[in-house]
């Protein structure tokens, strides 16, 4: 798999492309701070830091799927199911702008189309399926797993298929769009299964034991009643 | 970190590259980037031109050619497509060697080796000659939003915590008697993400609540100075500048 999910280098799509989809990234993620702080005010950047962190490590963790074949989680829908969609579409950037500064792995005029395939198009889609279903399905570690498996397969195959249309858009090279569409799509969603079943299984092990901190779910949660405290004075 | 700030590309040289300001190199390979990714791919010669003043920064820079060429293989997928694309291209064909290649698909195959080598060749010879925490200083220094640099500053520093975390997790497990061979094994590796999750998420709680003791209102105190100097602004933009030179050349030419 980690051949196959690779971020994309420069001169695979033209200049004039990248560079509006950069400007969409930006715009996007302007959103997205101003939201996160929403969510998390001056915890920010702290625990945005860490669970970036926690993308980035998960990604350099191999796992066996076949003898000789290794691949590892993307985690783009694994961050939002578990830390919302603005804070997830933020650490994912982040962790694709370190990986593109510091590693090297994908182009830096590409920066743009990648933050808006796997950061925002993807996540989008993954959470958006999530928040959706979580409505009908029982909100239980086992539901919540379910939605986050749809979830991962729905999101990586849309990321493929952001790909796609940036390609039709600015692609360097004349290619029948409907064999990369179908080949991209083929190949995304054998990884997004398995990206999907180690999703929902973190998330179910998540949910059992701090259901508090799986975002997906405490839009459910009940709140505590509030009991008014009796003001104090009347005992003289 | 107890590697001091280190990342895997990182090449500790006494080099005039190594000691620029972080800002400046940042600036030079990214108007660089642009200037071989705007180039039309039917100047060949032109990325030869780019090629060269790579060598002569990688040179500067004190990086051997073989670590380049062993770094850029991150890149190979990307040339299997473009192998792929003579044979997929639509439009005009050539006959050679028995096989019918699109012209245009050849083109797109240049286009992609090309400007994709000589990118990922810049972004290396830019990783390895900053470090971690001089990049994130650069990108301050560039105006890139607070927001970003705090979370990418924690990120980097809580990483290898987290990556050894995970190792831990792992030489446990296999010293209880997992063995990962196939993918329906994966239940135990997808547990132990999920308490490393948890565990990421309380260490986040635990810094943000010893922060906040010791002062943190949201933001981080910025290092003083650091500025680059002109020649420093103008040494790091012989690169740009004479790729953009080598492009209008070509282009006008």
């Amino acid at each position: 798999m980690e051949t196959v999910a690779m971020h994309i280098a420069n001169g695979i799509v033209d200049g004039p492309v990248s560079a509006l989809f950069a400007a969409v990234a930006v715009i996007a993620l302007a959103f997205c701070v101003w939201r996160a702080r929403i969510d998390l005010d001056d915890r920010l950047a702290p625990m945005a830091g860490l669970v970036a962190a926690f993308i980035f490590a998960v990604q350099m963790l191999n796992f066996q799927v076949l003898p000789g074949v290794s691949g590892h989680l993307l985690g783009g829908t694994l961050a939002v199911v578990l830390v919302g969609p603005w804070v997830g579409a933020l650490c994912v950037s982040t962790v694709l702008i370190v990986q593109c500064l510091l590693f090297a792995d994908g182009g830096l005029t590409a920066l743009g189309l990648n933050i808006t395939n796997m950061a925002l198009v993807g996540t989008a889609a993954g959470y958006l399926l999530v928040a959706g279903l979580m409505r009908v399905l029982p909100k239980t570690p086992g539901g919540v797993g379910a939605t986050a498996f749809v979830g991962s397969v729905v999101g990586v195959v849309v990321a493929s298929q952001a790909f796609v249309f940036e390609y039709w858009l600015g692609g360097t090279t004349e290619l029948s769009l409907a064999t990369i569409a179908g080949t991209m799509a083929g190949v995304h969603t054998l990884i997004g299964v398995g990206e999907g079943l180690i999703a929902a299984t973190t998330v179910a092990t998540v949910a059992r034991v701090r259901p508090d901190l799986v975002y997906a779910l405490r839009r459910f949660r009940t709140q505590p009643a509030i009991v008014p405290v009796p003001v104090a004075g009347g005992v003289a | 970190m107890g590697a001091g700030h280190a990342h895997p590309l990182h090449l500790d040289r006494p080099s005039p590259v190594h000691r620029l300001p972080p800002q400046v190199k940042i600036l030079a390979t990214l108007l660089f980037t642009v200037v071989v990714v705007a180039t039309p791919r039917t100047e060949i010669w032109a990325f030869g031109g780019y090629a060269l003043l790579l060598a002569a920064v990688a040179a500067a820079a004190r990086v051997p050619a073989l670590w380049l060429a062993k770094r850029a293989t991150i890149e190979l997928p990307f040339v299997l497509l473009a192998v792929a694309l003579p044979f997929a291209g639509h439009g005009e064909r050539i006959t050679w060697l028995g096989m019918s290649l699109s012209v245009d698909g050849l083109y797109g195959a240049w286009n992609i080796v090309a400007k994709g080598t000589l990118g990922v060749l810049a972004s290396l010879l830019l990783a390895a000659s900053t470090t971690m925490r001089d990049l994130i200083l650069g990108l301050d220094r560039l105006r890139c939003p607070a927001v970003f640099t705090q979370i990418a500053t924690f990120m980097l520093r809580y990483l290898d915590i987290l990556a050894d975390d995970a190792r831990r997790m792992r030489i446990a497990r296999l010293s209880r008697g997992y063995d990962p061979r196939f993918l329906w094994q994966v239940k135990a590796f997808a547990v132990s993400v999920g308490s490393l999750f948890l565990r990421a998420y309380e260490r986040g709680e635990r810094v943000y609540l010893a922060m906040v003791s010791r002062g943190y209102d949201g933001r981080l105190p910025r290092p003083e100075g650091g500025g680059a100097s002109a020649a420093q602004w103008a040494q790091s933009a012989v690169l740009p500048a004479s790729a953009a030179a080598i492009a209008l050349a070509a282009v006008l030419g």
